[in-house]
């Protein structure tokens, strides 16, 4: 759907809700909207990013299509998101990657882990390469450790600095002007933690069809878990490394071993889930580009988390070096395409549930009065 | 519990013959009346007449219920004692109320809640926050359309037969006793002798027929809020056979609709509800009503009633720049123009008639006195006056709402006893045939309404209904 028109559908679908207001119970959405009448493209990139898809305003909407006045809020906030992903992403002549989500992320993850198997294949004689290796630093002889910080600190430093600055253009055109303050936080890492607006008011969400349930909801978690979890072996892992010297791989039983094999476990598990809902669900209500834009994501992650697994499982085996070359191109790829894929949607949902949490607050102090 | 339907397989598209209890309908009444008749341990064919995705009449479009409530409780602020419902219901309806029914229904609400929940449908507490403070109604969480998809996974569930699509015609008495009726399937008509019926078909809003035979070509300017399949002809064929027709055949609930609101199911946002901040003129340009005297809530039936009378079912809301920021949300933007004599042409309405109108009303605006209250803006010798919130219309752009009456429900129905049996004209009633929701409610609302009361009729008459008709049948 070309750029204006998702915009167009979206204010005329919430200008309905806006009379209605059947749905106030559901989340948050419908109280944010009626607060911003205009509905502007401001307000709109607001309002998609608070929507959390859950879909239980489309079944309880008595305009639902066919009736004439259509009205799909998940679908026009879901086409309302990738159409801001891609107004957001840095640098701006890449945001046509977004709009090719599934393709980009194949020909990136494919390159990258066809370049890491190149480098070692070429890069290290086969007899180590198809060597059983034990014991500190055996991942380095098959890769320097400079390679693999550069593997890492390159492409998600780049990462990093293109996700901020679209998180900033995103506040800086729908945020509130004032400070955010430590409560306005809280609550908004409480939203995060328990997906409240994905709750459907407490039946939880319309997951495959017109019945509630929580699954979405527990899995998404999961896998949030299981990235969280991988993060902090990532940490640990550095910390061995750099303060007491110690090299990987480490022992089964040591902590960076322990969180990466639940967290790989947790994102595996995730994303399967995941995917198996994505399959089974009605697919009536969905747009179709947000649904390949979230299979590819839940494919990079799963690679990423079952390919940490494999080289776990067969680190003292001969297959150790291609699985390792396997396992960092994947995430490579994974880094890389961090701020140009599904990712981002965590850091502007955050920003828009901050922000939510600031007017609420606003609205209570004048409710109170001066 | 009895099998499902002897001998029938629920994916079989063939229907049941002889049920112990046939639902005819598919809103509030006939799925509280078919998941109480199924728990009762009678089978169930239930036949709504709409396709899935339009199923559930106006039941759809709803949002809340009356409920007596003796103290506080999550879904509705304060308490609502018995004979406070008692006597609202009574002023309401003007003295038309059924006693023995009036009792059974408030009796029946306070539990009413309850049951729902327990047949899955979710409400909306007031501790969410975001509801208009309701002492006497209950929300439904997500609305009428939530709470239809809830009750037919409840049915589904417990082994109720559903047919969509399938229209019920011809019902047949004889001896105090429904023998038959028909049902057609597009051009399949099969005959079914059910061991009870229940009719729950709403009344005959969407009749246009026979909305014409009552109100003459008025009928034509009218916009239907709810479902196209409020048909009656349920309703009409058992008056025909002998029932005791209950009500006004002329009585409508009528509100102020946009005019460019579809001819069918537009619900709840088709409203205009903004009357008191500007005027209100019909196809000649002239005012018809005093806009600011209305403040109850039977003020949206008011306007209802008075576009009804207009010549072509028609009139325009007007506002100057001010009232349009003042008015709420709408489905359809007002029709803007930079001058009275521009937004005349626009209404292809009488241009001089409705500058002078307006200028007449201007000249007659009068500010409150001072330390008065801000809506208190009157008109002084004009004709009908504006009594409150008589501000001029002077700041440009101007716009307007055209409006015509859009038809709700109507006060015609049949009449029934205490334990919902339909009652015959010359006496008696039907044994085996029972009623629930809008087809009976005029029993206990013969005029006038109040909010949650058609929802709260439905649910509680086809909670009744179906274990009224289901010891019938089980015998
Ligand atoms: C816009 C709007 C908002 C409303 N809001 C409220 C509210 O907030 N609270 C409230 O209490 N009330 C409200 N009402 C009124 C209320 O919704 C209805 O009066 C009530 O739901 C009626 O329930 P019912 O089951 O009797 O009829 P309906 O829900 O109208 O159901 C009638 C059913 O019968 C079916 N049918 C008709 N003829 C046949 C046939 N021949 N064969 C088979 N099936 C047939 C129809 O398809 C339909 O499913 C509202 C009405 C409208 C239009
Ligand atoms: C602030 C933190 C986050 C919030 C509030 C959040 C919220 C949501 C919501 C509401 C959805 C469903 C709607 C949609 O498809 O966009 C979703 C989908 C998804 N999220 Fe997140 N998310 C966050 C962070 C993350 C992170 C860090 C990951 C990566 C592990 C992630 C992975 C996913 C995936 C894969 C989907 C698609 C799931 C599907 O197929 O339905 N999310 N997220
Ligand atoms: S989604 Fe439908 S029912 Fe819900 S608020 Fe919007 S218009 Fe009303
Ligand atoms: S979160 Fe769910 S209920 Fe809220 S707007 Fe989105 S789809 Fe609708």
């Amino acid at each position: 759907m070309p750029v204006d028109e998702s915009l167009a559908e979206a204010r005329r679908v919430l200008g309905i809700c806006n009379v209605c207001g059947y749905c106030n119970g559901f989340c948050d959405l419908f109280e944010s909207a009626k607060r911003r009448p205009a509905l502007t493209d401001t307000d709109l990139a607001h309002l998609a990013n608070l929507c959390h898809g859950c879909r239980n305003c489309l079944y309880a909407c008595q305009y639902a299509p066919p009736h004439v006045f259509a009205v799909n809020v998940p679908r026009a906030l879901a086409r309302t998101r990738q159409r801001n992903d891609a107004e957001y992403a840095w640098p701006r002549a890449w945001s046509g990657l977004l709009a090719q989500e599934p393709r980009i992320a194949l020909l990136v993850t494919g390159g990258a882990i066809g370049l890491l198997l190149g480098i070692v294949l070429i890069g290290v004689p086969p007899e180590t390469l198809f060597a059983a290796h034990a014991g500190a630093g055996a991942f380095y002889r098959i890769l320097p450790w400079w390679v693999m910080v550069l593997i890492g600190v390159l492409p998600l430093g780049w990462s990093l600095l293109a996700i901020g600055t679209g998180l900033r253009r995103y506040w800086r055109a729908t945020g509130a002007p004032e400070p955010i303050t430590a409560p306005v936080l809280w609550s908004a890492v409480r939203d995060v933690l328990t997906l409240r607006n994905q709750r459907g008011g407490g039946p939880g969400c319309n997951d495959l069809d017109d019945r509630p349930s929580h699954w979405r909801r527990w899995l998404h978690q999961t896998l949030l878990l299981g990235l969280l979890l991988c993060l902090v072996a990532t940490l640990t892992a550095g910390l061995y490394h750099h303060f007491l010297g110690w090299q990987a791989p480490y022992p089964w039983l040591s902590l960076p071993v322990v969180f990466g094999t639940l967290g790989g476990i947790a994102m595996t598990i995730a994303a399967l889930g995941l995917a198996w809902l994505q399959r089974r669900e009605d697919r009536t209500p969905t747009d179709p580009a947000a649904r390949a834009a979230d299979r590819a994501f839940l494919a990079q992650l799963f690679l990423v988390a079952a390919t940490g697994l494999a080289l776990l499982a067969w680190r003292a085996t001969p297959a150790m070096g291609l699985l390792l070359a396997f396992h960092l191109g994947s995430v490579l790829a994974f880094f890389l395409l961090l701020p140009y894929g599904k990712f981002v949607h965590g850091g502007y949902r955050f920003l828009a549930l901050v922000n939510e949490a600031m007017d609420r607050r606003r609205g209570d102090a004048r409710a109170r009065g001066p | 519990m009895r099998a499902i339907l002897p001998g029938l397989s629920p994916a079989s598209g063939l229907l049941p013959t002889q049920p112990d209890v046939l639902v005819i309908g598919g809103g509030a009444a006939a799925l509280c009346a078919a998941i109480a008749a199924r728990r009762a341990g009678a089978s169930v064919l239930l036949l709504e007449e709409a396709p899935r995705w339009l199923r559930g009449g106006n039941t759809r479009h709803s949002r809340n219920l009356r409920v007596m409530h003796e103290s506080p409780s999550p879904l509705s602020v304060g308490v609502y004692p018995d004979a406070e419902f008692a006597s609202d219901l009574q002023r309401a309806t003007g003295g038309t109320t059924d006693p023995a029914l009036a009792r059974r229904l408030i009796q029946g609400s306070a539990e009413i809640a309850d049951w729902l929940a327990g047949a899955g449908v979710l409400f909306q507490p007031t501790a969410s926050g975001v509801l208009p403070p309701s002492r006497k109604t209950a929300f439904l969480l997500g609305g009428g359309t939530a709470m239809v998809n809830a009750l037919y996974a409840t049915a589904e569930r417990l082994g109720v037969l559903i047919r969509y699509g399938g229209a019920v015609r011809d019902p047949r008495i004889g001896q105090g006793h429904l023998d038959r009726i028909h049902c057609q399937q597009g051009s399949d008509t099969r005959t079914l002798q059910p061991r009870t019926v229940i009719v729950c078909c709403g009344g005959s809003q969407a009749n246009r027929d026979w909305l014409r035979d009552q109100w003459g070509d008025a009928a034509d300017g009218f916009i239907n809020r709810g479902t196209p399949f409020a048909t009656g002809e349920v309703l009409h064929a058992l008056l025909r056979q002998g029932a005791l027709p209950v009500g006004d055949p002329r009585g409508a609930y009528l509100v102020a609709v946009d005019a460019r609101s579809p001819n069918d199911d537009g619900g709840i946002v088709t409203r205009v509800r903004c009357m008191p901040a500007g005027i209100v003129v019909d196809a000649s340009g002239r005012r018809i009503h005093d806009e600011g005297g209305d403040t109850a809530s039977t003020r949206y039936a008011l306007w209802g009633q008075r576009l009804a009378a207009c010549p072509g079912q028609i009139a325009y809301l007007i506002l100057d720049a001010r009232g349009l920021r003042e008015a709420p949300p709408s489905l359809y933007p007002p029709l803007a123009a930079e001058n009275i004599a521009g937004l005349a042409t626009r209404l292809e309405i009488p241009a001089a008639a409705l500058a002078e109108t307006v200028a007449r009303y201007n000249a007659a605006v009068r500010p409150p006195v001072a330390g008065a209250d801000d809506s208190d803006w009157r008109t002084d010798g004009l004709e009908p006056p504006k009594s409150r919130h008589a501000r001029p219309l002077i700041e440009p752009p101007f716009g307007a709402w055209p409006m015509r009456p859009g038809i709700t429900f109507t006060y015609f129905g049949i009449a029934v006893d205490a334990d919902t049996r339909v009652r015959l004209r010359d006496g008696g009633t039907v044994e085996n045939l029972f009623a629930a929701g809008m087809i009976m409610a005029p029993n206990l609302i013969g005029r006038g309404y109040v909010s949650g009361l058609a929802l709260t009729i439905g649910c509680v008459f086809g909670r009744i209904a179906g274990a009224e008709a289901a010891r019938h049948a089980r015998g």
